[in-house]
């Protein structure tokens, strides 16, 4: 039995939620008195990974996969797997870990179970504690399987520093052929990406129109956030779909949310109920959002984000 | 062209979520079921590939009687067929067993699930059923063309999106954006009419054993009241996010 963590990485940098996954998979190691390994595509940066605990990082070294492919990597990690006689796989919930996660279970023939936020409650039997119903609840699930594939919701574990001197080993990938290959990637430069955001500032219907949301993204970018919407304002074409957090949109699990005219319908609070601060400002007090919030003020959007801003850069 | 959207029965985004038999089971009393709205996208894309190259679309779900009534709304939207895998859904592994049992008999060039259930938010079945059947994925997928044999898709990735390109067989995760929320067919009475002479297929179940249980649910914990700042006091909501929560 061991535990093998899935490092993922972009511009030879690992993501944050890769060392979450990595915090995690050495404690869940400690707690079965077992090994922990770090898988890495292409990434230098091992170094950084000794922080958080492992006792070996696995680098494939391979121009095939510089290009993300969910079934290239998946059989690339179900060799590892083989190889390290793995019981436990970590991975984060990026979109790119959670596509992977269950490509590499159908391949694996095991199951995956995501939006785990906390280590097992017991080993044997083997019982997470994830999120479900959208976070209007929490289940504690058994996985029955010998090979366990888990995902690690974004901030709910946190990371835990524990130096290890780590080995260092390079992995040959035996290639699977795909003939499914990416003719671009279109990304906004210089925002923060909601699922990557430790802070995220989000508007409504409240806000009137498009043509106000300057003060939204000024609020956002002095808080070095992430800007996320309501349904109704993504469906009526104020803002881009990737914006639309709720249900039917993306989860936040952010550490602060902030919903600025934001009413809070069920749907919307179920998206963003795992993000563990929540400020509302609404001039309606009866908004449902105040309910779920922690912190309030009844007010209105145009006069208090302005000043919000000022207060916050004078600070 | 052939396709299967694969449909999960969900309670209405609106619903209470509560559990019975101490907690161990969903509390179903008085809930609405609907299609999970990430099928629904996907579905409604699989109707316009009807319309626009004449494909021909089955809908399937593995569930109980009871899952008919989601079935008979898919048809009257515009599938062809619809199929049931007789047995009671446990979890993503032996449903997409299920599904794929079914595949084996009969051939797809593009299968369609919902990016995740909003029940149970695994988003499992669509990357199993690649996994299980060697088939191409895409899942979130936002848009998708198909000519002849290759697929064009788009996936939304963290902050933009990825367009690549492969060959059928398919499997996506559909979400919104393949198509949008107010192309959403809702059935006419003609369409609900045509549904009724549409064929509705019992298969029986392989009876899989679940890989996952769920044992116990909980819910959140009631939250404190909400600290109200007034809006001339701005300096203290700050101080209080600064030096109360410490996430700014």
């Amino acid at each position: 039995m061991a535990v093998l963590v899935y490092l993922e990485s972009e511009d030879n940098k690992f993501k944050k939620t890769a060392y979450e996954a990595l915090s995690y998979g050495k404690a869940l190691a400690d707690k079965m008195n077992v090994k922990v390994s770090g898988v890495v595509f292409n990434c230098t940066d091992s170094d950084s990974l000794k922080k958080y605990g492992a006792d070996k990082i696995i680098t494939i070294n391979d121009t095939d996969f510089e290009e993300f492919s969910s079934k290239k990597y998946s059989h690339a990690l179900s060799q590892v797997i083989k190889s390290e006689n793995s019981s436990d796989v970590i991975l984060s919930s990026s979109a790119n870990s959670k596509f992977i996660g269950a490509h590499l279970s159908g391949i694996m023939d095991t199951s995956f179970v995501s939006n785990v936020i906390d280590l097992p409650e017991s080993i044997n039997p083997f019982v997470v504690k994830r999120t479900c119903f959208t976070n209007k609840a929490f289940s504690s699930t058994e996985m029955i399987s010998d090979l366990r594939i888990i995902g690690v919701s974004s901030n709910s574990f946190g990371l835990i520093e524990n130096m290890n001197n780590a080995s260092l080993e390079t992995f040959n990938v035996e290639k699977v052929e795909s003939n499914q290959r990416i003719l671009k990637i279109e990304k906004e430069t210089g925002s923060v990406t909601i699922a990557d955001a430790d802070i995220v500032v989000s508007a409504g219907r409240g806000l009137k129109g498009p043509e106000n949301w300057e003060m939204i993204e000024t609020l956002a970018d002095t808080l070095g956030a992430a800007t996320a919407c309501s349904k109704p304002v993504s469906d009526m074409g104020w803002r881009p779909h990737s914006e639309h957090v709720g249900q039917t949109g993306k989860p936040v699990s952010s550490n602060l949310y902030i919903a600025i005219g934001i009413s809070g319908a069920i749907q919307h609070l179920a998206g963003i109920n795992s993000s563990k601060v929540k400020v509302v400002i609404n001039n309606d007090p009866e908004a449902p959002f105040f309910k779920a919030a922690d912190y309030g003020v009844v007010g209105d959007a145009f006069e208090v984000v302005p000043a919000l801003i000022e207060k916050l850069k004078a600070r | 062209m052939n396709i299967l959207v694969c449909i999960s029965n969900v309670p209405d985004t609106t619903s209470k979520i509560n559990f019975v038999e101490n907690d161990s089971k969903f509390d179903s009393n008085g809930v609405q079921y609907i299609i999970n709205p990430n099928d629904e996208f996907g579905l409604t894309k699989a109707v316009w590939m009807k319309e626009s190259n004449g494909a021909n679309v089955t809908v399937l779900t593995v569930g109980d009687l009871s899952a008919e009534t989601i079935l008979r709304k898919c048809l009257a939207i515009g599938a062809d067929k619809a199929i049931r895998i007789d047995c009671e859904a446990s979890d993503a592994y032996s449903v997409a067993r299920e599904i794929e049992a079914h595949c084996q008999t009969t051939s797809y060039d593009l299968i369609i699930c919902g990016r995740e259930s909003i029940d149970y938010n695994g988003g499992l079945v669509p990357g199993l059923l690649a996994g299980f059947l060697d088939y191409n994925f895409v899942t979130n997928c936002v848009s998708l063309e198909i000519n002849d044999t290759k697929a064009t898709c788009a996936r939304e990735i963290s902050g933009g999106t990825e367009v690549s390109e492969c060959e059928i067989p398919l499997v996506i995760g559909s979400q919104k954006g393949l198509v949008e929320e107010s192309d959403l067919i809702i059935p006419n009475m003609r369409g609900i009419m045509m549904a009724r002479q549409k064929p509705l297929e019992v298969v029986a179940a392989k009876n899989i054993n679940a890989k996952i249980i769920d044992k116990k649910f909980h819910k959140p914990e009631a939250k404190s009241e909400v600290k109200l700042v007034k809006p001339d006091e701005l300096d203290k909501l700050i101080d209080l996010l600064e030096n109360e929560a410490k996430v700014i």
